[in-house]
């Protein structure tokens, strides 16, 4: 049998980022799934006979060029950019096309002028936070050169633009995004779309402090060096998981489905390898965790190995979702009123206003669904026509809010939502409801079963203040290494947190393989 | 305002009440109540318990002469029961609960993840899963998250089990005399169970006074009578209540250590650099690497190898007799060296005991020229004296009767 240098457990993108990365340092790197296909979060299936959908992402807006440079990732399309198109049912739409709204119809000139104000300035600050992303957070108590830079980096970054956009910086951080909106915009559809994209995938509403994080996190992305671009591979979104997979088969990884961890193996503070499900033992002195920090050291590391303190802060990680999954088959390509034609394989964002996102907001703190939900849509058998028959068309939407704790349970509360969603799809494409074949609506619940992600949360826990950088997912694991000597971490649960962009995976293999210590 | 929420409200006031009793009375207040010439009473861990009953000095050579009995049921004690109870304690605890026998008690201690010491104390293996730890702090918070991913049951019974400490060279005779056959078989650190009132009394060979001594736990419905059954056995054999000025005093010459006292606990500790780890109060021997992983291992394996500890616990002979009680002690008179947590003059070995902790090297590369300042207060002045130190072995005073079995009777 094959012996490893190390072993990495889950093929979501980010452990065949880091196991990529390992073996193209010159590991022998084994990759287990537990799924019957490479690509986590990013897997296909068929939720309908003839229809599929690509998984839970339907766009990519983060992936990190370095990353997809250095593993070798055979991904095209990213010269295209897709709009997003604001629709709040009054039929006029507005559409922000380019990287981010570099250029926005449907507004007056007066708000493209200060909508151009902010994204300057929000880029610029997001900015500053994004030269923390391709690097270990600084470890407290053992500041490297390397951090020194990067913070003095970021420090000068501030100074150069003048004293009073450091105050700024320092003001907006941790400011709510909704108070920052009402500072620029006057168009309640733009302030909506702001509030949207703060928020999703993340227990806040507009008005919570901090919220402006959120879309901070979103501009911290770019495509092809355009901050805030998004677009969909050629191929579709169901080609990233095949191009991830090729790209660490080319660097002489192996991958082994249908292959679940049922233990890691730990010794007196020393990982040493994993135990199958069925019992089998492979051994190597890495092992590369890239599921959820709760699911390895909760249930895959036995609790004995870990300290008190350090299970209590795990188990406080928290990470319970907010976004249902829609995917919809539907028998011709939906006609939402508005919708300018050369938008329609863009983003569509269902929203009116920054209130009706904190209004959405308010039962999912009590433990109930939106009555109002707002969403995102794509339709992405446009760009991926093998994901539906031909004239039919797939529409996939993250409705919030959709809390993972609903009181009511949600066998009896996905009906409901369900029938709420499909009205405001109504509403803003009318006639939809008669054109759909078949809707498959995942709660959190679902998404947690499907993609063995706890609580259901695509960013492995949630990406607010308190679970960053120096304490993504938690102080003592929070540098890829954790307590456990040989054991890291690889997941979207560590820094710098959830979207595809590949870096948490490739930065823990580049900490694996540098060979430090601290 | 309806009769619902009257009712509520008195419930809320009902729940409130604890605060009409500042302080808890143990089960054996009524006896001690009834001895106490002086009403010397102190508050342990939210108990009424005496500094002394009648004359400290007595009561110190009650322990060391006769036979001395110490109400230790405000002990705070968990009850952890269940399969997964040796693994859980093993991963709690620095010693290897692996090597504790049914039916024997080890000394121990606990840390937090970064070594640091969160108390220490006795743990007592009851059945092969079941155990009671007793110890000076109260826990349950932390005991509780620690069981994760344990089957093990815990729970506090601190208040329904009250303790006996009975201690001294006739202590062994008192229990023969109030019919504990087969009391005389145990050996150090040995538990048994004794028929008592219908009941069960578990008597272990344990104390906190280096003398030959036993422990013994009862529910609380049979402690006053378990008090009557000794004191009647014991009336003949000297038995003197005491309080713990005098027990104190044993324990600095048997060379034990109090949280809180000689150290502090990690969660009591509010400045960052008093809390301690094991080999830095004297407990390095508890610790144990090669069994399983336990709490704190990593940081104390980590400290040892870096050389990065910082203090060291010592035991400290003084020339005079005054108490040097929380003195500052210097190296060669003028560097300050750390401070005494615990002093007395031991009247069984006529020496001036303490114990210290020093701030490294002090006490562990520098051992010689050590000095303490001693404020003696006289007279609302103080007398300021500069007293030699030397450091020497703990325990002060060893005793072979403490472990002589079968135990002398007198």
């Amino acid at each position: 049998m094959t012996s490893f240098d190390a072993i990495v457990i889950g093929a979501g993108h980010n452990g065949l980022a880091a196991a990529t990365r390992l073996a193209k340092g010159g590991r022998r790197v084994l990759v287990l799934e537990a799924a019957n296909e490479p690509g986590g979060a990013t897997r296909g299936r068929e939720f309908s006979p003839g229809f599929r959908s690509a998984g839970l992402a339907h766009l990519v807006n983060r992936l990190d060029a370095e990353v997809a440079k250095d593993i070798g990732l055979d991904l095209k399309g990213h010269e295209t950019l897709l709009p997003t198109t604001v629709l709040d049912g009054s039929g006029k739409a507005i559409t922000l096309n380019g990287a981010y709204g570099e250029s926005i119809d449907g507004v007056s000139a007066e708000e493209q002028a200060a909508f151009a104000a902010m994204r300057k300035k929000l880029i610029f600050q997001a900015g500053i936070l994004k030269r923390f992303l391709r690097r270990p957070p600084p470890q407290i108590g053992a500041v490297s050169l390397g951090d020194l830079s990067t913070l003095a980096g970021a420090g000068l970054s501030l100074i150069r633009k003048g004293r009073s956009e450091g105050r700024d910086f320092l003001r907006m951080l941790l400011m709510n995004v909704a108070d920052v909106t009402d500072e620029y915009l006057t168009d309640d559809r733009l302030k909506g779309l702001l509030a949207f994209d703060a928020t999703l995938g993340i227990h806040l509403g507009p008005r919570s402090p901090t919220s402006l994080l959120g879309l901070y996190y979103r501009l911290t992305g770019d495509v092809a060096g355009r901050t805030g671009g998004q677009f969909v591979p050629s191929g579709g979104m169901a080609s990233i998981a095949p191009a991830f997979r090729s790209a660490a088969e080319k660097a002489g990884v192996t991958i082994r489905c249908a292959t679940p961890v049922a233990r890691i193996l730990a010794d007196r503070g020393r990982a040493s390898g994993v135990v199958l499900g069925d019992g089998t033992e492979i051994t190597a002195p890495v092992v590369v965790s890239a599921v959820h920090p709760q699911t390895t050291f909760l249930r895959l590391v036995d609790p004995a190995e870990s300290g008190t303190g350090f299970v209590r802060s795990v188990k406080n990680v928290r990470s319970h979702g907010n976004v249902a999954k829609l995917d919809l088959a539907l028998d011709r390509i939906p006609d939402f009123t508005g919708l300018p034609a050369e938008a329609r394989n863009g983003r569509i964002v269902l929203v009116r206003s920054k209130e009706q996102v904190e209004t959405a907001f308010n039962p999912a703190k009590y433990g109930e669904f939106s009555t109002d939900p707002v969403m995102e849509i794509t339709l992405p058998s446009l760009s991926d026509p093998s994901l539906a028959p031909s004239g039919a068309c797939t529409l996939s939407a993250l409705v919030q809010y959709a809390p993972y704790r609903l009181k009511a349970g949600w066998e009896h509360g996905k009906p409901a939502f369900l029938k709420i969603v499909l009205e405001v799809l109504e509403r803003n494409a009318p006639g939809i409801g008669k054109s759909i074949l078949a809707a498959n609506l995942m709660t959190p619940v679902d998404i947690e079963a499907e993609y063995n992600l706890p609580g259901g949360h695509w960013h492995h826990g949630e990406l607010q203040a308190d679970q960053l950088l120096v304490n993504r997912p938690t102080g003592a694991a929070s540098g890829y290494k954790t307590p456990i000597e040989g054991l890291y971490l690889a997941s979207a649960g560590a820094h710098p947190g959830g979207g595809i962009s590949g870096l948490p995976g490739w930065n823990a293999a580049r900490h694996i393989l540098s060979g430090a210590t601290a | 305002m309806n009769a619902m929420t009257k009712s509520a409200a008195d419930l809320r006031r009902a729940a409130r009440d604890h605060i009409r009793v500042p302080r808890l009375e143990t089960p054996f207040h009524e006896r001690l109540m009834a001895i106490s010439e002086v009403n010397d009473w102190y508050n342990w861990a939210g108990y009424k318990a005496p500094h002394s009953l009648t004359d400290g000095e007595l009561e110190y050579f009650a322990i060391r002469s006769t036979a001395a009995l110490f109400d230790i049921s405000p002990m705070v004690k968990y009850r952890i029961a269940g399969p997964d109870a040796e693994r859980y304690l093993n991963r709690l605890t620095l010693r290897d609960v692996r090597k504790l026998g049914v039916n024997r008690v080890h000394y121990t201690a606990w840390c937090d993840d970064h070594g640091h010491v969160l108390d220490d104390g006795t743990l007592f293996r009851l059945g092969e899963q079941e155990f009671r730890v007793c110890c000076q702090e109260r826990h349950l918070p932390w005991l509780l998250d620690s069981a994760f991913g344990f089957t093990v049951d815990i729970r506090e019974e601190t208040e329904e089990i009250a303790g006996l400490a009975l201690q001294g060279p006739t202590s062994y005779a008192v229990l023969r005399d109030a019919g504990f056959a087969g009391v005389e078989r145990l050996k150090p650190f040995d538990i048994a169970t004794f028929p008592h009132e219908g009941g069960e009394v578990t008597i272990s060979r344990t104390g906190f006074t280096g003398d030959l001594g036993y422990e013994l736990f009862v529910p609380r419905a049979r402690a006053l009578s378990l008090w009557d059954r000794l004191w009647a056995a014991g009336e003949l054999h000297a038995i003197r209540a005491i309080g713990y000025g005098a027990l104190n005093q044993t324990r600095i010459e048997a060379g034990f250590i109090v949280a809180n006292a000689d150290f502090m606990t990690a969660e009591a500790a509010l400045r960052a650099d008093r809390v301690r780890m094991p080999d830095e109060i004297g407990l390095d021997w508890l610790v144990d690497p090669d069994k399983p992983n336990f709490n704190g291992r990593r940081a104390i394996l980590d400290a040892r190898r870096n050389q990065t500890l910082k203090h060291i616990l010592v035991g400290l002979e003084i020339e005079g007799n005054i108490s040097a009680e929380h003195a500052i002690v210097y190296h060669r008179q003028k560097h300050e060296a750390g401070l005494v947590t615990a002093a007395t003059w031991s009247p069984t070995a006529k020496r001036n005991i303490a114990i210290a902790s020093l701030e490294r090297p002090y006490g562990s590369k520098f051992t010689e020229d050590l000095w303490v300042e001693i404020y003696a207060m006289r007279e609302l002045k103080y007398q300021k004296m500069m007293k030699r130190a030397k450091i020497v072995p703990r325990p002060f005073v060893k005793l072979p009767r403490r472990t002589a079995t079968p135990p002398g009777l007198k």
